[in-house]
């Protein structure tokens, strides 16, 4: 019968599944995985972070994000905006250039790559001639000057590539007239850095690395200036008035040179190492900001001195008397000044400063005393302590939000109150539809809240459960307390440590109840924490409890780490989630599984030797059940199997190179002569290939037995009210399933709330159900009368969901490794299986029940099941007839890590970490979708009076876009009110960006989506990366 | 050697059938109803009081129409050698301690001076060593060659049995490359091999899987498409009934369809177990079998802290069976909380059964192997 309800046969049901189910990989969470390189346009105040990887990410006002990749994978080594354009340009490792645009599209904007070109030098040459070291952005944003190693610079023409062979600049060129002894003590040498003249765009400056700087003016293709550094060179800066510029060098010095009229080859005003006398690292960049108080802020990057601070990685700001050298987690990449890029405006006035270090993003604040940072909305690090568990809760109730998030904000103070000065593009994404958080559990003991509702994720509040135990890391130990003369004056910024104090304070499950606020954390050394939200700061006493899991069996030796020793006396808690009990599980293995019912106050928390049940109402424990099988001793080994791997791979290694040993010998023991060699060689070879012939990868085939190790590993825990003992009465139950395939079912009687602290709960056996094939169970759901899985704890009191149907029989749905299978309940029997393993060899690591809507209809949604499996495939099953409803690919099954970090949410996405520092959100739900929709508006400038003419391709999109409006009078308008914005502009940014978003609105013109269309074809023809 | 019934077998007609039995140098005659011949127990029963044995184990042969000397041991070979018997059934009894095995078999009869000899001198035999095997029914199948009928003649399709934890199914499997012809000509395409065989695993003992040979299917699925680690993951899930189609690297020792001679060692196993083939058909359909895979489910009515120590942990299957039918002798009385400590005892013994609440009257076996 079944055979013949194949899926994909109910056309009905295959058009409700296009309106239920949709794969999406929407937005990446967090901070990019290997950042290589950091761009900033003033004028669209949008950011850019390539990557190693060759993804390049724009960042803007919370919400506003963009990505792309470059096909080839390449690292980028620098971005660059062009001025006053939505367009920026990439230059990657292998010397390719890349331009990139915003374009909008059907009403949001796409950031789409637009031309590639790489720099080809006439025949013969050698490939350093073209290597680009420098590029530098003409302010008239029709042509790129590209500075190489050989000296050389080359110009192209802008959007097309076009090499501009007449206006190269050759470095004989502008050694002409430097004078003879500079000229034979050094050549140029590479091109270390162009800067344009910021009042006089016909004037660059060309600094080489050797020490050169020279000023060369574009107009009569000669040089002007020469500066005759002594120091090489590293970077350049002009003052904003352009009356100086301060060049930055490898000693760790930084000079100022004036620029006048009269004198060709002016001497230094001022050189001064900062952090002499003793020899410093190089100083790789600077910033001379003016302000209006006269004193500059002087910003550069490195400069420590060598031998004591020489591996520290700081930025030092100097402003007048006051001086801070910030001192980051790791290696900065680059960073920015955040200042006013109003042409009018006298001074720079800096009000932040942007760093883009290799694992995180710090802004600081340059505008309040002190220098604080800015709590960054989004490129949070999320690994600053290895991330080791996630759990997701979604709708969360507007009072536990407020509460987490004034929590939060006590634990903010220190950050500056600055609003984030990033604040390019306007997110249009709708508002997301609930509240949900996203719980990360670290290494060092932490469990970080973030909001997970929209594109950003941002950290509303930091737990700590380290204050409850006892570890060798004073707190008061602060790596920062230095004197008040210290020198240099470094400052610790940043909250990137991936160093645990130890180890056993890592977090491996989370449960959180989000209608009361009750908190079950779990640990490395069988530590169970239950906390409750607390608003005010207190002090208590954690109650503290051991849970023998071993019970009476004997012959158990527990080689693993001791459990933690636990701090006496009350101890003081910050508002927020505080601990009030504390059970260690005895032997201390990690905490392989939780569950938390807050209604009847119980927590259950298994490991791999069994499992218990805590009342943390009357703190007291109710049972432990050993589910250890008496021949597995390695699960007592302790957690780290990685020993035993450890032992074997280093045995492996030894191997290989005895082996390499033993054949390098056979090589010359044939040293007879030539022909002998030969022979040898040539025998070894043919032995080596056989080798590598005769063991190719083999897979054992096996079945499985009971005496598997961690079989006893508890996978999964599961509370449920639901018929246990008969089909007229149902009573609370807790069941467990283990690693061995093995399901017990305990009967429990919880107290009426009237008497729950007199009456102690009590809890019985009564089911055990072991699973044939023995695979892993890896959940375990209880499904009522309609079909519907049991609601969640307080769920139904809290009137948000409908109570269970407990007339019709409720059935057990059993989810292991290999197999999906129905029982009906009370009776335990077989009723439905759906086999995985043995049909397509795939097994299930992550089911979650997940409810779709239908996006067509509001009052239509159901429950599936959303399976991740070992190959990285999601799959939807539906419940309770288990039928497969649609399968997408979504990780890698080489990426373990992200295999193993998925999780999902209730509303059918999830998040699942594609490198240590990012989640990839992704959606199965046409309904739930969080994706980034966000629009870059172009103002209509012509703010600076140098600027000869639009790039082509823009300007034609708007002329065309004007004029293909409804009627003529409508497209005068907007000329009009373009020619008014120009002084908008000028005057005030948020006016522009009101009439420009008024503009914006007619975009469902059937004109513009033609439009918007067209860009796409020519992106596409040009090989755009989509 | 008197033969007073010589002759008689004619005139008795069609119903009656004349049995000659021999043990050691004695001969019986008697007769049996042809249409209604019993059970094997009752001719078993007969053949000793007639040769008046009535305490010595024995094992019984008879000779078929082509003279191979061919085992009585159960109702099955007994009606056999009762319906082909023409005109006179030669039946051949040996003491079971000095019995010899070598003795039965294809052209026993043809060979039959050295074999009657050895079964007529007894002492004759001990020259060459033998090993003592037990009988075939206290075998079970190990393997099988199935759906010979269905498959091209270069596959094969074995099924193995996987009795307990004991034996390993013991082989591995690798990637490689097979030829194949498709529309574009001969082309390379990544194939699952056997590429070793663990010694004294079920596989190698079953002489039917060797090195090389491609895995084609695992139960009813194709593995093309399917990497390494996924056809590793479905062997082991199926691996209590593992069926596997290959195409042997050796393809000398295919069977040559429609012409059943005995001699492969396949169709020999086969032949032991005329039973099997249909429900393995139905096996094929994946989903459909049931009776491979029932789990086992305890249900507790006492508390678990007083266990009663009357329970079983982990005798044998026997004991546990009938408690099952104790308990639904005694229905509707006290169920003893018997929490069978099935999650250690498993290592020893596998079973497949349901051990029944008190509140169920009925057993569901719907055909429970029960195996030790």
């Amino acid at each position: 019968m079944r055979r013949f309800l194949r899926p994909g046969h109910d056309p009905v049901r295959e058009r409700l599944k296009r309106d239920l189910f949709q794969f999406n990989k929407t937005v990446e969470h967090g901070f990019p995985h290997q950042p290589s390189a950091l761009g900033y346009s003033p004028f669209l105040r949008l950011m850019a972070i390539g990557t190693r990887s060759g993804a390049i990410k724009l960042y803007g006002a919370p919400g506003v994000e963009f990505m792309g990749l470059h096909e080839e994978n390449n690292t980028v080594m620098q971005i660059h905006f062009i001025p006053d354009q939505c367009q920026l340009v990439t230059l990657l490792d292998d010397n390719s250039l890349h331009l990139w645009s915003l374009k909008q599209h059907s009403g949001a904007s796409e950031l789409r790559e637009e031309y590639r070109f790489t720099l080809k030098g006439p025949p013969g040459s050698p490939p350093s001639a073209t290597q680009i070291t420098a590029v530098l952005p003409h302010s008239s944003r029709e042509v790129l000057y590209l500075g190489t190693e050989s000296g050389n610079i080359f110009v192209v023409e802008l959007p097309s590539f076009r090499v501009l062979e007449d206006r190269t600049i050759t470095s004989e060129a502008v050694l002409q007239r430097v004078p003879e002894d500079y000229c034979n003590r050094r050549s140029c040498e590479l091109v270390e850095a162009l800067r344009e003249h910021p009042k006089n765009p016909d004037q660059i400056l060309i600094g080489y690395s050797r020490g050169l700087i020279v000023l060369w003016d574009l107009q009569n293709n000669k040089v002007t200036h020469h500066f005759l550094g002594s120091q090489q060179l590293e970077n350049l800066y002009w003052q904003r008035d352009g009356s100086k510029f301060i060049s930055c060098h490898y000693d760790g010095s930084y000079t100022q040179w004036p620029v006048s009229g009269d004198n060709r080859q002016p001497e230094p005003l001022e050189n001064l190492v900062p952090y002499g006398p003793f020899p410093c690292k190089a100083i790789s960049k600077i910033y001379w900001q003016t302000t209006k108080n006269g004193l500059p802020y002087i910003i550069f990057q490195g400069g420590m001195p060598r031998a004591s601070y020489g591996d520290r990685h700081s930025i030092s700001v100097v402003h007048g008397s006051q001086q801070t050298a910030f001192d980051f987690t790791s290696r900065v990449i680059d960073f920015f000044i955040i200042f006013s890029s109003e042409p009018t405006a006298e001074f720079d006035d800096p009000s932040a400063m942007v760093v883009l270090a290799e694992e995180e993003l710090v802004v600081i604040d340059l505008k309040t005393a002190g220098w604080p940072a800015v709590h960054p909305p989004y490129l949070a690090s999320l690994h600053c302590s290895a991330i080791t568990c996630s759990h997701h809760v979604s709708n969360i109730p507007l009072k536990l939000w407020e509460r987490i998030i004034s929590a939060g904000s006590k634990q903010n103070i220190h950050y500056s109150n600055m609003p984030w000065p990033i604040d390019g593009g306007t997110n249009i994404a709708p508002d997301p539809p609930q509240r949900d958080l996203l719980l990360t559990g670290h290494e060092d003991g932490t469990v970080r809240f973030w909001d997970a509702s929209g594109v950003c994720l941002h950290l509303l509040y930091k737990l700590s459960t380290v204050r409850v135990f006892l570890t060798d890391a004073d707190p008061n130990d602060n790596m920062n307390t230095l004197g008040e003369d210290e020198w240099p004056p470094l400052r610790k910024v940043g909250t990137f440590d991936p160093y645990s104090d130890d180890p056993r304070l890592g977090i491996q499950k989370i449960y959180l109840c989000k209608y009361s606020g009750y908190l079950a954390v779990a640990g490395t050394a069988g530590q169970v924490l239950v906390m409750e939200l607390n608003d005010e700061d207190a002090e208590h006493v954690v109650d503290h409890a051991e849970a023998d899991l071993l019970q009476d069996q004997e012959g158990y030796r527990w080689k693993g780490h001791e459990k933690l020793k636990t701090r006496d006396g009350p101890v003081r808690f910050e508002a927020g989630f505080q601990p009030f009990v504390l059970v260690q599980c005895q032997p201390p293995a990690v905490v392989t599984s939780l569950a938390l019912h807050s209604e009847w106050k119980l927590v259950a928390f298994g490991t791999s030797h069994g499992f218990g049940l805590f009342d943390h109402q009357q703190k007291r424990l109710v049972f432990v059940k050993c589910t250890l099988h008496p021949s597995d001793q390695l699960a007592l080994e302790g957690p780290l199997s990685r020993v035993k791997s450890l032992k074997k791979s280093l045995r492996q290694s030894f191997r290989r190179i005895r082996r390499s040993r033993v054949s390098s010998r056979k090589r010359r023991g044939g040293s007879g002569n030539a022909s002998e060699v030969q022979e040898a060689n040539a025998k070894f070879d043919q032995d080596t290939l056989q080798e590598m012939e005769l063991a190719p990868v083999q897979r054992k085939i096996e079945a499985r037995s009971a005496e598997d190790s961690f079989t006893g590993f508890v996978r999964t825990l599961y509370f449920a009210d639901t018929f246990l003992r008969d089909s007229s009465r149902h009573c609370p139950s807790l069941w467990a399933g283990t690693n061995g395939g093995t399901v017990y079912a305990f009967c429990l009687r919880v107290p009426p709330a009237e008497r729950r602290m007199d009456e102690p709960v009590r809890a019985e056996q009564a089911k055990e159900i072991q699973l044939m094939h023995r695979a892993p169970v890896v959940g375990i759901l209880v499904l009522d009368g309609r079909s519907t899985p049991l609601p969640e704890p307080l769920e139904v009191a809290h009137d948000l969901s409908k109570s269970p149907d407990m007339q019709g029989s409720h059935q057990l749905l059993v989810v292991s490794e290999e197999q999906f299978k129905v029982f009906t309940l009370p009776k335990v029997s077989s009723k439905l299986k759906l086999k995985l393993t043995a049909l397509e060899g795939c097994r299930v690591r992550k089911a979650t029940v997940a409810n779709f809507g239908s996006c067509k209809t509001d009052d239509y949604s159901e429950n599936d099941l959303a399976v991740l499996t070992n190959l990285g495939d999601i799959q939807i099953i539906s419940l309770p007839f288990l039928k497969l409803q649609i399968r997408y690919p979504c990780i890698r099954k080489e990426d373990v890590s992200g295999i193993a970090s998925c999780v999902f949410t209730k509303y059918g996405q999830g998040f699942y970490l594609i490198s240590p520092s990012e989640f990839e959100r992704f959606s199965l739900s046409t309904k739930w979708l969080v994706e980034p929709r966000c629009i870059v508006d172009v103002p209509e400038v012509t703010s600076n009076n140098h600027v000869h003419s639009k790039s082509g391709m823009e300007n034609a999109a708007r002329k065309s876009r004007g004029s293909g409006r409804n009627s003529g009078d409508c497209g005068e308008d907007e000329r009009k009110s373009g020619r008014l914005m120009e002084h908008a502009l000028l005057n005030d940014e948020k006016v522009l960006k009101e009439i420009q978003s008024t503009l914006e609105g007619g975009k469902g013109s059937y004109a513009e989506r033609n439009l918007a269309r067209s860009p796409l074809g020519h992106g596409l023809s040009n090989g755009g990366t989509d | 050697m008197n033969r007073p019934h010589r002759g008689a077998a004619g005139s008795r007609g069609l119903g009656t059938m004349e049995v000659k039995s021999k043990f050691g140098a004695e001969f019986r005659r008697f007769s049996l109803e042809r249409s209604k011949p019993g059970k094997f127990e009752e001719f078993y029963g007969l053949l000793q009081h007639v040769h008046k044995i009535p305490n010595v184990d024995v094992l019984v042969g008879y000779t078929d129409i082509h003279g191979d000397l061919l085992p009585i041991n159960n109702d099955d070979n007994y009606h056999k050698a009762v319906s082909t018997a023409n005109p006179l059934l030669r039946i051949f009894i040996q003491r079971k301690e000095d019995a010899d095995y070598s003795a039965f078999g294809t052209d026993t009869m043809t060979r039959k001076k050295n074999v009657l000899s050895n079964v007529l001198r007894p002492d004759n035999h001990k020259k060459k060593p033998h090993i003592v095997i037990s009988m075939p029914q206290d075998f079970r199948p190990v393997s099988s060659i199935i759906d010979v009928d269905i498959l091209p003649e270069t596959h094969r399709r074995v099924r193995l049995y996987k009795y307990g934890t004991d034996k390993p199914l013991g082989f591995y499997i690798r990637d490689g490359s097979s030829v194949r012809v498709t529309p574009h000509g001969l082309e390379k395409v990544p194939g699952i091999f056997i590429s070793r065989l663990v010694p004294g695993g079920l596989a190698q003992s079953t002489g039917l899987l060797a090195v090389n040979d491609e895995v084609l299917e695992v139960n009813g699925i194709e593995v093309s498409g399917k990497s390494l680690d996924q056809v590793t993951d479905m062997m082991i899930a199926n691996s209590r009934n593992l069926i596997i189609t290959v195409r042997p690297a050796n393809q000398r020792n295919n069977i040559v369809r429609n012409s059943r001679t005995s001699g492969s060692s396949g169709q020999s196993t086969e032949s032991s177990l005329p039973s099997s083939t249909p429900n393995i058909l139905a096996n094929l359909l994946p989903g459909e079998e049931e009776s491979d895979e029932e789990d086992i489910i305890i249900e507790d009515s006492g508390e678990p802290q007083q266990i009663p120590k009357a329970a079983p942990t982990s005798e044998s299957l026997e004991s546990l069976t009938q408690i099952e039918l104790l308990h639904e002798s005694t229905q509707n009385g006290f169920l003893p909380s018997s929490e069978v400590n099935l999650n250690h005892s498993a290592g020893s013994i596998s079973m497949e059964y349901e051990v029944q609440g008190p509140d169920h009257k009925s057993l569901e076996e719907d055909g429970t192997i029960i195996t030790l």
